[in-house]
């Protein structure tokens, strides 16, 4: 099997992005997708952009036929969103709309992949998390869970598909420069982490890359911290 | 034996290996033939793709013997 096809969910912006050219740089042939890919260029023809809402079944019912065309030998679930707030304020709609495309959102992308990797008998599945799903967060008890959860996934699925040499693992990302922290970085943030400094994308991208080689092949149902120093078990 | 039997035993034999003479129509993957559940969901994906059908989850599940996959098979081609 070509073990250079990746599939970035979310990979407009952010992590997503830095995702995408990192893969690219690296030779891959990469199949981004976010909700609306028609504002979306690619002046590369290994990087093309796909419309995909992974919250919405009937969008990615609609996605099957490309990833079955695509064939990816590589899946980052990378896309998520947050709709934070005390929990006391929190709405039943903010606690299911994260819940449900993060958490369900991953499930039910991986589904769609996973068949094509059993059958090649080799895949790497990185689910793209949150050290909030470890440590916790104020005002993200959404979030929060549905990125543990998404680490519980991890685990479970990888020790379902271990067997067929598909490995499945989590990055927990800390505080990293992108939209999603934009206005959550300050003074007293960085002097908690012992780096000294927030993260950028490419601190992701490298270990995604890394998970993805044939160098972690003994790696599997792992959540790998990458936030600086700023939480230690 | 029909065709369709025919092809399920070398399938399910090919796979789990299994002896041609040790199988019966009413062998269960699992029981008598030592599949795990990986083993359960190629035997599902193998059959598909030599038919050429598509198996829905919630009947795939009830896919558990030689017989049963035969019945299914012939029951939608």
């Amino acid at each position: 099997m070509d073990k250079n096809r990746v599939l970035i969910t979310g990979g407009s912006r952010g992590i997503g992005k830095g995702l995408c050219d990192a893969f690219l740089s690296d030779g891959y042939e990469v199949l981004a997708t976010c909700r609306d890919a028609s504002q979306m260029t690619s002046k590369d023809k290994n990087l093309i952009y796909e419309s995909l809402d992974i919250s919405n079944p009937v969008s990615l019912e609609e996605f099957k036929s490309v990833v079955d065309d695509f064939k990816p030998s590589v899946l980052i679930n990378n896309a998520g969103i947050t709709k934070d707030n005390l929990f006391l304020r929190m709405s039943d709609e903010e606690w299911t709309d994260v819940l449900n495309t993060n958490l369900t959102g991953t499930f039910r992308v991986t589904k769609l992949v996973a068949k094509l990797m059993l059958k090649a008998k080799w895949g790497r599945i990185i689910n793209i998390s949150s050290i909030s799903g470890i440590m916790g967060n104020p005002g993200q008890t959404n979030y929060s869970a549905s990125k543990a959860g998404m680490d519980g996934f991890t685990r479970s699925l990888a020790k379902e598909l271990g067997a067929r040499n598909i490995t499945v693992n989590s990055i927990s990302p800390g505080f990293i420069e992108t939209d999603m922290t934009k206005g959550l970085i300050d003074e007293s943030l960085i002097e908690k982490i012992p780096l000294g400094r927030a993260g950028q994308v490419s601190d992701i991208a490298s270990i995604a890359l890394f998970l993805a080689s044939e160098k972690a092949n003994y790696i599997t149902g792992q959540t790998l911290v990458v936030d600086g120093g700023l939480f230690m078990k | 034996m029909s065709e369709v039997l025919n092809k399920v035993v070398d399938i399910v034999c090919d796979r789990l290996s299994a002896n041609k003479d040790d199988v019966s129509p009413e062998s269960s993957f699992v029981e008598d033939l030592g599949a795990d559940s990986l083993d359960t969901v190629e035997l599902v994906m193998a059959f598909e793709e030599e038919f050429e059908v598509e198996i829905p989850d919630d009947e795939a599940e009830r896919i558990t013997t030689i017989q049963s996959a035969v019945e299914w098979i012939e029951g939608n081609s």
